[in-house]
């Protein structure tokens, strides 16, 4: 009964570790455009400006974003 | 939008490495992986320079032509990303990346099988934008969200320029000719033989 206890705990532990594994796709897969946006709850983290899905107003906003955010000379004359 | 770049000014770079914490923080990064770091020339020398270094996301990435899996693809945007479900983690990229960028960690989701990782210019991987799957394998996706790469925004002295190539270059350039020094970017002179890299300081040249 012992045996037979073990034997089933560690077929158990051995099916557990196994589906620890994730899953992984095979081949080239194509990526989303940044300017799409991001899904699910990543969302509420968009800086605002923007408007997903609207190649131009994301490029416009990265661009004032990296203009006053980075160059100090526009802010500091 | 012209290709996505980094630029990094040694005159202001402090080595306060505030671009690798603020890299290793916001992705989550496994101890012992530096997707970004921080080199100093000359160390304790006066004239010490330094510069910050990851992924430069090459036009012409010689990790691309290496891969022997074909891994890696670029976006629209001029950034270069892989796949870690096809990455067999070789480290040809390593041999091939003259930055020393490909990293190998050992440990957790990040280095599933000691899959290669490296810098992402804050855009993920080929996971949906801003999905629990794409931060645990690549961190965070911080382009789709509309923000630049967290090394260049947090950095202290804005040293670390990133964006579209365009704008960080008429950044840099603006603030050489202020500084009224000459060409000021590292190896310059070597790679073109322009006689303004190296020049003595001009008078009233201020750095």
């Amino acid at each position: 009964m012992n045996a037979k206890t073990g034997l089933c705990l560690l077929g158990l532990v051995g099916l557990l570790s196994a589906c620890g594994e994730k899953p992984q796709v095979m081949g080239t897969r194509s990526d989303a455009s940044p300017y799409s946006g991001p899904t699910g709850t990543a969302a509420s983290y968009s800086a605002a400006g923007w408007k997903a899905g609207d190649k131009t107003s994301w490029e416009q906003s990265l661009r004032a974003r990296a203009q006053y955010g980075q160059n100090d000379y526009t802010r500091a004359p | 939008m012209a290709r996505m770049k980094f630029i990094c000014d040694s005159e202001r770079c402090i080595e306060c490495n505030g671009c690798v914490t603020a890299c290793k923080n916001e992705h989550e990064v496994p101890w012992g992986v530096n997707r970004r770091r921080v080199v100093t020339l000359n160390d304790g020398v006066p004239g010490e320079k330094s510069i910050s270094v990851a992924c430069m996301h090459c036009s012409d990435a010689p990790c691309m032509a290496v891969c022997p899996v074909n891994c890696f693809y670029k976006t629209d945007e001029g950034v270069v990303l892989h796949d870690k479900d096809v990455c067999i983690g070789c480290g040809y990229c390593s041999y091939a990346c003259p930055f020393g960028a490909p990293q190998f960690p050992s440990q957790g989701t990040f280095g599933v099988r000691g899959k290669m990782d490296k810098c992402t210019f804050c855009a993920g991987g080929p996971e949906a934008n801003g999905s629990q799957a794409e931060f645990e394998k690549y961190g965070r996706n911080r382009l789709a969200e509309g923000k630049l790469p967290a090394c260049a925004e947090m950095c202290s002295t804005k040293a670390l320029l990133a964006g579209d190539g365009d704008v960080v270059a008429d950044i840099f350039r603006n603030r050489v000719i202020k500084r009224n020094k000459g060409a000021e970017v590292w190896g310059w002179g070597t790679a073109y033989g322009s006689k303004q890299a190296g020049q003595p300081a001009k008078e009233g040249g201020k750095s």
